[in-house]
């Protein structure tokens, strides 16, 4: 048995969360999950960026994390807000009703 | 077999479960405490009956607790009214694990650090463990499929995370002088006498007046403890439970109390150093403090009042006369004297917790909010912003 | 033992982030999405970036998610219901994603094939080091992310206020 990681494996758990998140992005109706699989994606990221950072031997990666994590939490202020929003006036949480500018 | 004695594990499991057993002990206990002091300071008994002066009223409330009956509603989101207690109670007790009790230890031929880890981001961690204790609240507001519980759930998450920012500010800045982020080399920092203390020598006054009003907020304490009061939003968000459900939300609180009065410990006051260096006598003064108390309890037991104190005084005191003798001993001050200091400190902290309990009113949500978004956070960056330049200016 | 831990917290990952997309009630997808980010923590430490693990912890999992929990109590979004759905999107989708990470791995595999990684490898990524590139090499994105914050706090407080006629 391998008494260590092998580096790509990290990187494919990333690839694996990653598809989820676009999975999760493309099939659901919830808002709030579309905006929960856009965090899924991101993490993901994040995942490569330190296992990147890690094969480089450079802190760089880390600090692209720590950005990604704060543009983030803007996004996720920002776009909860707009959320509540949609509610107060549409009613509802389904991006298929969402549709007033359509045709 | 010695290789099984200082195997890692070995180590880590016998420690946590000391650590979990004396843990559980003293926050049965702590209850105890709470309820004696707020009674005196209230000029009655408190509890009195049970046991010699009440000392095992915890033993009763936790039978009581186990042996009511465990109702869970039909109408709640089992999943997450479940999951709920057990959430609020392993964080609050994860936070204990990194916690440094005092020194270098040596049992044996094993020799181990009186904290079950030390990790080189201590601070880090339990903040990050206390954000994610706002889960346990929100969620058993939230699954309780009642409108008091949600609003009393959605409350004190509002609350705990508001009070979360100026709490890291007033953190940050003890670190900028201590300039560690692990807890032992933080209290090791501030080795030598009083003087070297973080609260006193390095000015932190405002950082810990900030960090304790903070840590009252966080731990849904008086006066902040409008969203679980029970003359308020009927009980808040822990309306719905009963037995060992309610009674972990409970521990879990107290847990958070302990924890955040041993954080203002090791930040502020110097940890389990003394406050004097020891060849000025700071080894006798445990030995001095259980002699006069063990003295006052014989004293008193002779002359008793009532009838089961001329039995129980002079056998307290007794205990506490050889308590006096065992700090006395050399083999065991190495370790006992610097876990007596860090226990008196601590203690101290909850015991200004427990009388401003007695003391002072609650804050109505929206005074509670006001104060730490309008005042609290910008004299907590104010306060960073101040060290930071101290700190800079005095380092050439 | 690395990989012990690697392959626990993996599947704990894996098995939440599909959770996540699975579950049709909001609060359950948001817990966990934060059962994912606890145990992508746990697989920053083991890539020893131990500050990113921690602010993962405080920021992502203790501060996001508790605002999406809030949200989703706030708003007392109930389950999805599954009227809408159309199954030929998903019989086409799946195995297209599938294929995408499939090839993905695949690349992977080949370039990064022979290196490991072990607990304690990497040592540049403690509070010290991360401080030292944050004040000085990435001065300028540092200032502008707290530029970023403000606007975000003034855009959330300007939507989601009422409006007072």
């Amino acid at each position: 048995m391998m008494t260590a990681v092998p580096i790509s494996w990290f990187l494919t758990l990333s690839a694996i969360l990653f598809a989820l998140g676009v999975a999760g992005f493309l099939f659901r109706r919830n808002i709030i999950t579309v905006f929960m699989s856009i965090e899924l994606m991101l993490n993901a990221v994040n995942l490569s960026f330190v296992t990147f950072s890690y094969h480089h031997k450079n802190v760089a990666g880390h600090l692209f994390t720590f950005f990604v994590m704060v543009v983030a939490a803007a996004e996720a202020a920002v776009g909860l807000a707009i959320i509540l929003t949609v509610f107060r006036n549409r009613g509802t949480l389904n991006v298929d009703e969402i549709d007033s500018m359509k045709n | 077999m010695d290789s099984l004695l200082d195997s890692f594990i070995f180590i880590s499991v016998v420690k946590a479960a000391v650590i979990f057993a004396i843990l559980m002990t003293t926050l049965a206990y702590l209850q105890w405490v709470e309820r004696k002091v707020i009674a005196h300071i209230q000029v009655r008994p408190g509890p009195y009956r049970v046991g010699p002066h009440g000392l095992l009223q915890p033993l009763a409330d936790v039978v009581k607790l186990i042996t009511k009956e465990d109702l869970v509603p039909p109408y709640v989101n089992k999943v997450f009214y479940l999951a709920a207690p057990f959430m609020a109670i392993t964080f609050a007790l994860l936070s204990i694990s990194v916690i440094p009790f005092g020194p270098q230890i040596q049992i044996g031929p094993v020799s181990t650090y009186m904290q079950m880890t030390d990790l080189n981001i201590g601070v880090l961690f339990i903040l990050a463990v206390s954000s994610m204790g706002v889960y346990g609240i929100a969620l058993a507001g939230w699954a309780s499929n009642n409108k008091y519980s949600l609003l009393g759930g959605l409350r004190s998450s509002a609350q705990m995370i508001s009070y979360e920012l100026p709490m890291s500010l007033a953190i940050a800045a003890p670190l900028l002088i201590s300039n560690t982020l692990s807890l032992r080399h933080l209290v090791e920092a501030q080795h030598g006498s009083l003087l070297n203390w973080n609260l006193i020598g390095g000015g932190q006054i405002v950082s810990f007046i900030i960090f304790i009003i903070a840590a009252f907020a966080e731990t849904n304490r008086v006066p902040f403890d409008l969203p679980e009061a029970e003359n308020e939003l009927v009980a808040g968000f822990h309306t719905e439970y009963s037995s060992m459900k309610f009674a972990s939300f409970f521990m879990a609180e107290y847990a958070n109390m302990i924890t955040v009065s041993a954080m203002a410990t090791l930040l502020f006051l110097g940890g389990w150093e003394a406050p004097w260096p020891a060849e000025y006598g700071s080894s006798l003064v445990p030995a001095a403090i259980f002699l006069v108390f063990g003295l006052i309890l014989l004293y008193h037991g002779r002359q008793a009042v009532r009838r089961w104190d001329k039995i129980t005084f002079p056998a307290f005191g007794a205990i506490f006369l050889v308590i006096a003798a065992i700090f006395l001993i050399p083999m065991v001050q190495g370790w006992l004297l610097p876990l007596f200091w860090f226990l008196a400190k601590t203690g101290a902290i909850l015991f200004v917790f427990i009388w401003i309990r007695a003391t002072l009113p609650r804050l109505r949500y929206d005074q509670l909010m006001g104060f730490t978004w309008k005042f609290l956070f910008p004299v907590a960056m104010l306060n960073l912003l101040v060290t930071a330049f101290v700190v800079a200016w005095t380092s050439k | 033992m690395d990989v012990i831990l690697f392959l626990v917290f993996a599947l704990i990952a894996v098995v939440c982030a599909i959770n996540v997309v699975v579950q049709t009630h909001p609060v359950s997808s948001a817990l966990s999405l934060v059962g994912v980010m606890g145990s992508l923590a746990v697989l920053y430490l083991l890539l020893g970036a131990e500050f990113i693990a921690a602010a993962q912890v405080i920021v992502y999992a203790g501060a996001i998610m508790v605002l999406f929990v809030f949200v989703i109590m706030l708003l007392n979004a109930g389950r999805e219901s599954r009227k809408g759905r159309s199954y030929t999107v998903q019989l086409v989708g799946v195995p297209l994603l599938a294929a995408f990470f499939g090839l993905a791995a695949y690349a992977v595999q080949n370039m990064y094939g022979k290196e490991t990684v072990t607990f304690g490898g990497f040592q540049g990524g403690g509070p010290k080091e991360i401080g030292e590139a944050l004040f000085t090499t990435y001065l300028l994105p540092f200032e502008v992310t707290s530029i970023l914050i403000l606007i975000a706090i003034v855009g959330a407080v300007v939507l989601a206020r009422k409006e007072i006629d």
